[in-house]
């Protein structure tokens, strides 16, 4: 058992856990911050989502303990006074979704990939998406709504 | 969770980690956790202990050297396919780093974990090996010849530690693989480097370890071009046959990769 402080989209929390603790599952079980989803819960499929240090990483293949004194966004961190992210408006507007298991995954990777590319097009969009499995969509809409983000956010910070 | 009890350490020095490691024989190092996690979530791999060495300074460096590019153990996929310096000087090897796994898992996966893992299908041994790197551990240089000894095994000792792998720069070199559809390893991939002592091609995902192809070497020294490799015959019997590829397939698969590799070289 461990004892530490992390941040978890913005606020300093305090973890209390075995040292086999999944930082997916702190952050579900413990924080109840359902909106990482578990969904291969082997790497491979990107619902789990989140940002280290502001960097995108998969939150069922890191312990807990390894964010000791680091800082988490979650997909319920994004949002800011009752005022959606960029890329969530833009998921909702072009439909980028069906069900919606992957999309809190999807739109962590899509902030984390608008942040690191100056320029975004297409086939690079699908390439960034390697570790994201949507198995609804085609990707066509999900591809289509993080062009639009990163068209948007490129425009708001000029 | 991961299915049994464990310790985790996050250590504070190169010293503590090899105390932590040496006094405790069945810890491992844990540094972007990438395999490693994943393996004991499937009891692949059961450590007592697992010693984080990601924070530790000293590990985590990318330095343009006389002649050479030296890249910390612990420098994240990431950091070198994005470091101005890798991609200046031997740009194959930043774009190697770019083709792992995803963005997720660059933003945490290491060099020295890559390197000590010595995955068969992994992509850094077949750069280190073909470059002819040298493997720093915090007691001794190793030369890729000799690090590379078999499927996952290296010359590492017990409470070794890699700090840092070199890389001479190359007058040019390529790097292509052809990924598994479903897990993107490389069902056969190829680093070939044109070096002061002579073409150097290394592959990697075609046979238990990685290996240097001096069939394909001799006829890159003779003319470095794709063409040159179109009358030479790979030998399937030294290769992996598995669900995904035989052999032979795997020989032709090498025979490609290497000529796209060269083609691809700068």
């Amino acid at each position: 058992m461990a004892v530490f402080e992390l941040t978890v989209n913005g606020k300093s929390v305090s973890a209390d856990v075995e040292d086999r603790t999944l930082l997916i599952y702190f952050l579900r079980d413990q924080l109840r911050l359902t909106g990482a989803h578990v969904g291969c819960d082997t790497g491979q499929c990107g619902a789990c989502t989140v940002h280290l240090d502001g960097r995108s990483v998969k939150a069922c293949t890191m312990l807990v303990a390894q964010t000791a004194g680091k800082t988490i966004t979650t997909i319920e961190g994004l949002a800011t006074e009752g005022r959606l992210h960029p890329v969530q408006e833009a998921f909702r507007d072009n439909h980028g979704l069906q069900c919606g298991f992957c999309t809190p995954g999807m739109i962590m990777a899509a902030v984390d990939m608008i942040r690191r590319n100056d320029r975004l097009d297409r086939d690079r969009i699908r390439a960034e998406l390697e570790g994201n499995i949507c198995r609804c969509t085609g990707y066509h809409n999900i591809v289509t709504a993080i062009e639009r983000a990163a068209e948007t956010m490129k425009r708001d910070a000029a | 969770m991961i299915p049994y009890h464990f310790r985790y350490h996050r250590a504070e020095s190169i010293a503590d980690a090899e105390a932590r490691l040496t006094s405790s024989p069945d810890a491992r190092l844990l540094a972007g956790g990438q395999t490693l996690i994943s393996a004991m979530k499937m009891r692949l791999a059961q450590p007592s202990e697992l010693i984080d060495i990601a924070d530790l300074h000293e590990l985590s460096f990318i330095r343009l050297d006389s002649g050479r590019i030296a890249i910390g153990a612990g420098a994240k996929h990431c950091d070198v396919a994005c470091s101005s310096d890798v991609r200046r000087a031997i740009p194959s090897l930043a774009s190697l780093a770019e083709s792992i796994g995803d963005p997720a898992v660059r933003h945490l996966g290491t060099l020295g974990g890559s390197i000590a893992n010595n995955d068969p299908a992994a992509d850094y041994p077949a750069a280190a090996l073909a470059l002819g790197a040298t493997i720093k551990t915090q007691r001794r240089e190793i030369g890729a010849e000799d690090f590379f000894t078999g499927m996952f095994s290296t010359a590492l000792e017990d409470g070794e530690i890699v700090t840092e792998v070199s890389f001479p720069i190359p007058t040019g070199a390529g790097y292509a693989k052809f990924p598994n559809p479903a897990s993107r390893y490389a069902l056969a991939g190829c680093f070939v480097a044109k070096t002061t002592a002579g073409v150097r091609v290394a592959v990697t995902g075609a046979a238990p370890c990685v290996f240097r192809a001096t069939d394909l070497e001799q006829a890159l020294d003779q003319d470095f071009t794709p063409e040159a490799l179109s009358g030479v015959a790979m030998d399937p019997n030294a290769l992996v046959s598995d669900i995904h590829g035989s052999a032979e397939y795997r020989a032709q698969l090498v025979l490609t990769m290497a000529k796209r590799a060269t083609a691809a070289a700068r």
